[in-house]
């Protein structure tokens, strides 16, 4: 498959072993780079998550002390211990932020699925001089600043905001909604900003669908929702799960969201994680808060993953 | 079927006012004279006057974008190299390795990424500051360039670069002559995605910066974290105006570009 192969016959006087430290070294830079900053990072935060909290800095013990030679890393493993594990089962405040961060992103992909569908529906049914200008609005908010669009909508939900002045106004209620601090805010907040996260790989498995096949389904006596049940969806199935993942796992650890629109009741546990590290200064804690929060998130990111690949395979 | 259906109108147009309402309302509101965000009380530009008087932001400003310009120019070269070697590479030792690094960044929680990072840089000593955001700018924005780059490689003419091969160019010369050209409106956008991910960026940039930079996304958050205010408003607007104009210069310049590309090879196809 590999393009050195053919050097051999390069014409430049440039030798095969050249190219092969070419390609190489095209390899080892990013590899290099992603070990160093990505998959060591992890294995640091696992041994933090096993060391004792202190008062020092850094606030942890044991550090790994290599000065010492192997008497320092006996030492050092001896020194580790899933105390902060135990911890983090001994108090609900944990558990409960885990399972209430799942149960906000299962339930914001949903609503996000409903919302995001038919306008990736309505966009590739438009009359495809439409499409790119439609495609760049759905992409413009994405560019926007997160921060910002999440922001915008503090000014909305609040108690004086506009959407309870128009609401007041028009006369469906008397008294102010209280939106903003609650998790109805958060909802809205992540639907919001997720909505192109979702719209954008269904939109592009429903342009490529041939629509031809659903004018088969109705010349076979489908009803026009039979034949979206039958065969739309189940066309645009890789476009939907791809969306469900790029929404769901970002969410559960999702930090600006529910710390500018939640309130005191809105446990997630990028929250938690935040004030374990910034607030109470817990390295050990805040690192298995992490660990565990990664161990969660392990299934759906190897699912993802696995989806993407297909999807490359098919194009390729 | 080239008329919209009413349903796929209605969604249409209850979709893109639901995505653009709130973002209209903050910038008509930037505009208002009082101290009250929500009560309207005549038109003034006076925030931003005291905007472009706030050291402190114009400071944050000033780093973010220096941050945003390093780590997106890296990450290009990195993330290209990277689709580079996923898409042409071949098979190597540990592929499968590399491409769950590539893609695990992507749907990773910035709270895990930013206190890993963080982790490492005071584990081997370095100080907090613009370096290190840098750093952890560029590797998660590295993964995002590359997979916009692969997309382009994948759909691309391979005969092409066999062409130039078999005309006895050197693999490297093929890549720079016949690949890069190509593959050029996909890279660059991969830079314009890597930037912007890097001038929004709160959480991974509040793990890995130290008190001496401190970058805009750390300033208005702090700041709105007490609730909404005009100035914040005025700074929103700007921000967003500078993005519209931006994505919408970008997009008709690719635009221009892949209409003369393809001119190009349709001439090259009649001259056949």
């Amino acid at each position: 498959m590999g393009r050195p192969g053919l050097a051999v016959l390069d014409s430049n006087g440039r030798g095969f072993v050249g190219e092969l430290m070419r390609r190489a070294f095209l390899i080892a830079v990013p590899y290099v780079w992603l070990l160093a900053l990505f998959l060591v990072p992890f294995f640091i935060v696992l041994k933090i998550s096993l060391s004792d909290t202190a008062l020092a800095i850094p606030p942890y013990t044991p550090t790994l002390d290599l000065s010492q030679g192997w008497s320092g890393i006996t030492e050092f493993f001896s020194q580790l211990d899933f105390e902060n594990f135990v911890w983090l089962t001994e108090d609900d405040l944990y558990w409960k932020a885990y399972l209430s961060s799942v149960k906000i992103a299962l339930i914001a992909t949903i609503f996000t699925l409903i919302f995001g569908y038919p306008i990736a529906y309505g966009m590739a049914r438009a009359p495809e001089e439409w499409r790119p200008t439609l495609m760049m609005l759905i992409i413009l908010p994405f560019w926007t600043s997160f921060l910002i669009r999440v922001y915008a909508w503090m000014g909305i939900l609040s108690n004086e905001g506009y959407l309870n002045q128009f609401l007041l106004w028009i006369g469906v209620i008397s008294t102010p909604l209280t939106i903003l601090n609650t998790n109805t805010a958060v909802y809205i907040g992540i639907v919001y900003t997720y909505l192109p996260f979702m719209i954008l790989p269904i939109y592009s498995a429903l342009e490529r669908m041939d629509e031809s096949l659903i004018e088969a389904a109705e010349d076979l006596g489908c009803s026009r929702i039979q034949a979206f049940w039958l065969v739309t969806i189940p066309l645009s199935r890789p476009g939907i799960i791809a969306g469900c993942f790029l929404v769901m796992i970002p969410v559960i650890g999702e930090f600006v969201i529910p710390s500018l629109l939640g309130g005191s009741g809105t446990l997630m546990i990028g929250k938690v994680l935040w004030e374990e590290f910034f607030s109470n200064r817990d390295w050990p804690v805040a690192s298995a808060v992490a660990v565990v929060l990664l161990l969660i998130l392990v299934v759906p990111i190897v699912l993802f993953q696995r989806n993407q690949q297909k999807q490359t395979e098919a194009e390729q | 079927m080239n008329r919209l259906s009413w349903f796929n109108a209605v969604s249409l147009t209850l979709g893109f006012a639901f995505l653009y309402i709130p973002m209209v309302i903050l910038i008509i509101f930037s505009f208002n004279d009082g101290k009250l965000v929500t009560v309207w009380s005549g038109f003034s530009t006076r925030w931003y006057g005291e905007l472009v008087q706030n050291e402190a932001f114009l400071d944050a400003a000033w780093v973010t974008l220096r941050v945003a310009v390093f780590s997106s120019t890296l990450a290009t070269v990195l993330g290209t190299a990277a689709a580079y070697v996923m898409v042409r590479g071949g098979r190597f030792f540990g592929r499968t390795l590399f491409s769950g690094m590539i893609y695990a960044p992507l749907v990773m929680p910035e709270v895990i990424t930013g206190l890993s990072l963080l982790l490492l840089f005071i584990g081997i000593g370095l100080d907090r500051g613009i370096l290190t955001i840098v750093l952890a700018h560029t590797t998660f924005s590295m993964c995002f360039v590359s997979v916009v780059v692969s997309s382009r490689l994948v759909t691309f003419d391979r005969s092409l670069e066999e062409a130039a091969l078999d005309l006895g160019c050197s693999p490297a010369q093929a890549f720079r002559l016949v690949t890069l050209p190509i593959i050029a409106p996909a890279v660059i956008s991969g830079w314009l995605l890597a930037f912007t991910l890097s001038l929004d960026d709160l959480v991974i940039a509040s793990f890995t910066s130290g008190p001496s930079a401190t970058t805009l996304p750390i300033k208005i958050f702090s700041a709105v974290r007490l609730g909404v205010s005009p100035e914040i408003n005025a700074l929103s607007t700007l921000m967003i105006a500078v993005v519209t104009v931006g994505v919408i210069t970008a997009s008709l310049v690719t635009k221009r570009a892949m209409m003369k590309q393809k001119q190009d090879e349709m001439a090259a196809a009649r001259a056949e």
